[in-house]
């Protein structure tokens, strides 16, 4: 008796070309690593130059709030494939290898980009790191932050940020490599084995997002605390990759590849469940102010006293109005999200907010009196976003497009929304 | 004997899901718009075979919705900051954020309401009678047949050619139901 095996591609989908013809879009590959490359070392040289402290962390919050943007949507994506597989999902599956890609840039890329965060740790989240602050003989000693030392101290903060990776890397390696393995054997054995491991993998995947957003967000300022916390970055960070997600099909469709796989219906969906976390981010971020606002305690209302000031004021209301009310209504219609341009155009203006959400969280910490945009707020995020998207191209020309042996392709296919 | 007036419509029956789906391409292919299908699952894509436009039943929910939220926002208005001003924990007697989450919850039940009761109107239900019970093999329809009506009310709708037309495409126990 011969072992079941998933049908090939040509049987399932004759004709479709699956792979990225030789020598094509490496050009604008390259051309991305290039630019990114570029705007990273004018975004991280500057941090090392001039007498003037300020200046010089403020390039280094530029440089986090960057970073933090663009790990989000990895780490979307990383979510995106492990629930795809929990669920069994067919309806993704045309899509699922983009989403694999992506979160292939955990380890090494986004784990390199970590180092210039991790070199300027003492800068950044000084507030806590101060030697002094919990010596109770010191002058500044701080009876909240001297609490907290059992988990805010530096080795702890140190094996967690290595621990965090080891983890998403190992995530991100096996999906992607167990996907791989069936394009070669197309063992349906492997999908229901995937399954089964994404159980635990979203297990960690929550508990090490959530923390990590404690650690390099919210440790910034020491004596805030929010549980609601890392739920908000988790969902910025879904909303990011279903945007990353839909332009890069879209982007490949137009250089000729999986026109009509990845099709309307796709499109469909994908814009769901952008609508969806839009709505899930609203929703986590209000009952996080809500519950600050009503309770009324000085040590939480702090936090948005501090984002009250000046044009932060400005910033609450663009994010209550562009990351929820406009793309509320926007985003409602089918016809929006079934209409490649508007979807495309929704895509865009949700990364742009999600940036604003990351600058909302980060950068009050620095700019004290109001939202100032720095030249390196542009060339941190045209950087390290940049290198995640020419790296996850890189991953995308050198694989399969889609999982050409998965199970549930024909299905994937085949698939309408009713 | 009948007269015309009392004739509901030409009902044909099917073996299949691919079967019902071909006939009513056809069917609406041949110019007939009143045309529908009675079948034991629903079967992906017929509306679009029997060329059903997408439902209205989505106005009437954002209708819902809106209603919601305006009644949320002028009760607690109205009751917190008009008929009976009172302070609590130094808020203003109407502090939007406070009021946000009924305001959602309203929004919620009125457009799932409507949702439900806008579809049972829409359906014309409940109902307990419908011309088509008096097909001979109707009981079939929740086990292993498919069943595909024209209705008298269609311009195109003639009592003899109509039901000949659903045999040529295939159509048994083609019979002519009376209201």
């Amino acid at each position: 008796m011969t072992a079941l095996t998933a049908p090939t591609v040509d049987q399932v989908a004759p004709g479709v070309v699956t792979r990225v013809r030789p020598g094509e879009l490496v050009g604008t590959q390259k051309g991305i690593l290039g630019v990114s490359a570029v705007a990273l070392v004018a975004s991280i040289v500057p941090a090392f130059l001039g007498e003037d402290d300020h200046a010089r962390h403020r390039v280094m919050f530029s440089y986090l709030t960057a970073y933090m943007f663009a790990l989000s949507v990895a780490l979307g994506a990383l979510f995106f494939v492990m629930i795809q597989h929990i669920t069994r999902a067919g309806w993704s599956v045309v899509v699922r290898r983009i989403a694999e890609n992506m979160a292939g840039t955990l380890f090494p890329w986004m784990a390199i980009l970590f180092a210039p965060v991790a070199l300027w740790y003492h800068d950044l989240w000084h507030h806590w790191i101060d030697a002094q602050i919990t010596d109770p003989t010191a002058a500044d000693y701080d009876s909240v932050i001297a609490g907290k030392s059992g988990y805010l101290n530096v080795p702890f903060f140190f094996v967690r940020a290595v621990l965090y990776f080891v983890i998403w890397a190992g995530l991100a390696r096996y999906f992607r490599g167990a996907s791989l393995a069936q394009d070669q054997d197309g063992d349906p054995q492997r999908s229901l084995k995937m399954a089964r491991m994404a159980a635990p993998g979203l297990l960690l995947f929550g508990l090490t997002t959530t923390f990590a957003a404690f650690d390099w967000i919210m440790s910034l300022d020491p004596h805030w605390f929010s549980t609601m916390f890392g739920v908000i970055y988790f969902a910025g960070g879904v909303l990011g990759v279903m945007a990353t997600m839909g332009l890069t099909a879209l982007y490949l469709a137009k250089k000729g590849y999986l026109g009509d796989v990845i099709n309307t219906e796709h499109y469909h969906d994908i814009g769901k469940l952008m609508f969806a976390f839009m709505v899930f981010w609203a929703y986590t971020s209000f009952s996080q102010f809500m519950l600050i606002w009503y309770a009324n305690l000085p040590e939480e209302t702090i936090w948005f006293a501090h984002r009250s000031e000046g044009t932060w004021n400005a910033m609450f209301v663009t994010l209550c109005v562009g990351h929820f009310l406009v793309p509320f209504g926007f985003l409602m219609s089918r016809h929006i999200k079934r209409n490649t341009k508007t979807l495309a155009f929704a895509a865009v203006f949700m990364l742009v907010m999600h940036w604003c959400d990351m600058a909302y969280q980060i950068l009050p910490n620095i700019d004290h009196h109001g939202f100032h945009l720095t030249w390196t707020d542009i060339t941190a995020v045209v950087g390290v976003f940049g290198l995640f998207v020419a790296m996850s191209l890189k991953n995308i020309i050198a694989t399969p497009l889609i999982p050409e042996r998965d199970p549930r392709l024909a299905e994937s296919l085949h698939f309408h929304n009713v | 004997m009948s007269s015309e007036a009392n004739v509901w419509g030409v009902v044909a029956e099917f073996d299949s899901p691919a079967a019902i789906y071909a006939a009513a391409e056809a069917t609406t292919d041949a110019g007939y718009v009143q045309v529908d299908s009675h079948t034991p699952f629903p079967i992906h894509g017929i509306e679009k075979a029997l060329r059903h436009g997408p439902s209205h039943l989505g106005w009437f929910v954002i209708g819902g919705g809106i209603t919601g939220i305006t009644a949320a926002q002028l009760m607690m208005w109205w009751m917190n900051a008009v008929d009976y001003p009172i302070y609590v924990s130094g808020k203003l007697p109407y502090a939007w954020p406070a009021t946000i989450p009924i305001t959602f919850e309203l929004m919620v039940l009125l457009s799932a309401l409507t949702a439900v009761f806008g579809m049972f109107a829409l359906n014309k239900l409940p109902r307990h009678y419908h011309p088509i019970f008096k097909h001979s093999s109707i009981h079939r329809v929740t086990d292993d047949r498919f069943f595909l009506s024209v209705e008298a009310t269609d311009p195109k709708f003639d009592r003899s050619a109509t039901a000949k037309f659903l045999e040529s495409i295939g159509g048994k126990n083609v019979e002519l139901l009376e209201d």
